[in-house]
């Protein structure tokens, strides 16, 4: 068990973490999304016991943080966002290195890391400066793995990794997840929200929501309607400067549009819009929010009361 | 100074031609022999694993790198024989490239305004139709570095557009930023298309691939797919671009099986 209670962490004047609750279960897969900047670093960094919240508390597996240091650190697994392993030493080596760190041998592990290490086993020679950026990511997580961790904390690991690479790497994610293994994972991609067994959304330092996906989908509370047309973007300003709607978004080729209320005639705004000959002819269905959805419509809240809010019109 | 046409999209030449266009690294093949055209005013998205050639080709187009083989025209000049031409009309921002953290925001606009060839004149106007444009008023004497991510991008892109360049390169100019401000940066790079601007924008959001006209999916130094995202999840019968990447890049494995050209 994970318990993170009413943390407080501030750099300067910056609060980087604000209040952050929030209990992980034995052997849970918990995503963090969070953009560049909402704290999830520094959360991750007092987890693994590198840095000291200045209130509040976190316990993992039974542990204080602050006071059982040193214990917990053989219990936990880190790979940290930026590449941290020793460039000038060989693949083999820098596994060599962190499973003697932690008292152990690479064979006595290897079963847990056997199906990400064979795709960098054939470079065990090479110098881990001189990998590419998966084979790198690949080789983090076998050195954070080496120890066999109770608890598996991973910052960012697919930033930067193309589509299909990282989907790969949560495929990875779930198998060690089946040893038992408790995974918390932070990401700064959205559609990788829906990863995990739950997933919490981090914004400017608070935690807005931590919940399934499910769960956090229902958190939207206005009806969702996708749109189409021949000119979303104007369409998009049209349907903003109605008094009646709550949000309208651009997803990709549609317009996920929410008028405030459940009973609003949808149809009639949008064959009166049409008729003005300026968007072509709209399609508008009725449709489920996107877990974005909710995230935008949560982080809204606090974004409204912030300078960089008031967009370009 | 280049003026910006703000109509005529549709039958107008082409802003981009590319010709058989070729780089080779020692004996390693980064851009294979690529042919493809963008129209004025269009969003091209391209894709691709690390590796798979999208800055080398982005590299060649923008008239850094020069090509092994092949041809292009960029913004109406020859790649080969007017690089120099090239890099004066077009915009180019990424996540890496961007402002000067320790001058305001007023600041970077003069000095951009400048390397950009404008005069102090031309400058000063383009920068106020920017900060009008942006709802910057307040904020114009503000330090770049003071302010939030999102606004910096915001400024970047307005900033590498100041001299109404034919073409604007977006290389991964969202990575790192929230969810609502990704949004409305691409309401922004919408409305700049709305206005006959051309745009060429690499991006690991696979969601982000579908506000394109067209989008190219890069697998080993080819061009694997080239169509709207629309016809291409029709084509390889997949649900979204997420599954047609995953396609393409793995279940093809990189071999080039099919490339449809519209």
């Amino acid at each position: 068990m994970i318990h993170i209670r009413k943390v407080y962490k501030s750099f300067g004047e910056v609060n980087a973490l604000s209040e952050v609750s929030l209990d992980i279960q034995d052997g849970e897969l918990f995503v963090l999304i969070g953009p560049d900047g909402a704290g999830k670093t520094t959360l991750f960094r007092m987890l693994v016991t590198l840095l000291v919240p200045d209130y509040g508390s976190i316990e993992v597996n039974g542990l204080d943080v602050v006071e059982n240091f040193r214990q917990l650190r053989t219990k936990m697994g880190y790979m940290p966002g930026t590449f941290s392993l020793y460039p000038d030493l060989t693949v083999e080596e820098n596994l060599e290195f962190y499973a003697s760190i932690f008292g152990t041998t690479i064979r006595k592990n290897y079963d847990l890391i056997r199906d990400i290490y064979k795709h960098i086993e054939p470079f065990k020679k090479r110098p881990a400066g001189k990998l590419s950026g998966g084979m790198k990511q690949k080789l983090a997580l076998s050195c954070a793995l080496i120890h066999r961790p109770e608890v598996l904390v991973l910052d960012e690991p697919t930033t930067g990794v193309d589509a299909a690479s990282r989907k790969e790497f949560w495929i990875m994610l779930k198998k060690i997840q089946q040893e038992g293994m408790t995974i918390i994972a932070s990401t700064a991609y959205m559609d990788e929200a829906v990863r995990g067994d739950r997933s919490g959304f981090l914004h400017q330092g608070k935690l807005l929501m931590a919940d399934t996906p499910g769960k956090i989908r229902e958190e939207y509370p206005y009806p969702m309607y996708s749109c189409r047309s021949e000119n979303n973007y104007a369409l998009l300003q049209a349907i903003r400067a109605e008094s009646s709607t709550a949000t309208a978004l651009l997803f990709g080729k549609t317009i996920h549009y929410s008028p405030v209320k459940e009973d609003f005639p949808v149809e009639e705004l949008m064959s009166g819009l049409e008729a003005t000959g300026k968007y072509g002819r709209i399609t508008c269905e009725k449709t489920k929010p996107e877990l974005e959805d909710s995230f935008s419509y949560l982080s809204k809240g606090i974004e409204r009361s912030e300078t960089q809010s008031g967009m370009t019109e | 100074m280049s003026v910006d046409r703000q109509n005529s999209v549709a039958g107008s030449d082409p802003v981009v031609q590319v010709r058989n266009l070729t780089k080779r690294f020692g004996h390693f093949t980064a851009v294979n022999n690529l042919s493809f055209e963008i129209a004025k005013g269009e969003i091209f998205g391209l894709l691709g694993a690390n590796g798979a050639g999208k800055t080398t080709l982005i590299k060649m187009l923008c008239g850094l790198s020069r090509p092994t083989a092949g041809m292009a025209n960029v913004a109406g000049y020859n790649l080969i024989t007017q690089p120099e031409m090239i890099k004066r009309r077009i915009g180019y921002m990424s996540q890496k490239f961007s402002l000067y953290e320790d001058l305001t925001v007023q600041e970077n606009i003069r000095f951009f305004g400048g390397i950009y060839g404008l005069s102090k004149r031309e400058a000063i106007d383009a920068g106020n139709i920017m900060i009008g444009r942006l709802g910057l008023e307040k904020m114009k004497n503000r330090l770049i570095g003071s302010l939030p991510l999102g606004w910096k991008q915001k400024i970047a892109f307005s900033v590498a557009i100041l001299h109404h360049p034919g073409l604007i390169f977006l290389d991964e100019p969202t990575s790192g930023v929230d969810p609502v401000t990704r949004r409305q940066f691409w309401e922004m790079i919408l409305e700049t298309a709305g206005r006959g601007y051309t745009i060429i924008v690499t991006t690991h959001y696979m969601d982000e691939a579908e506000y394109c006209n067209r989008v190219a999916v890069m697998v080993e130094g080819n061009i694997a797919a080239l169509d709207s995202p629309e016809n291409l999840q029709r084509h390889y019968h997949v649900a979204n671009m997420e599954d047609l990447f995953w396609k393409l890049t793995r279940e093809i494995n990189g071999s080039v099986t099919k490339s449809i050209q519209p």
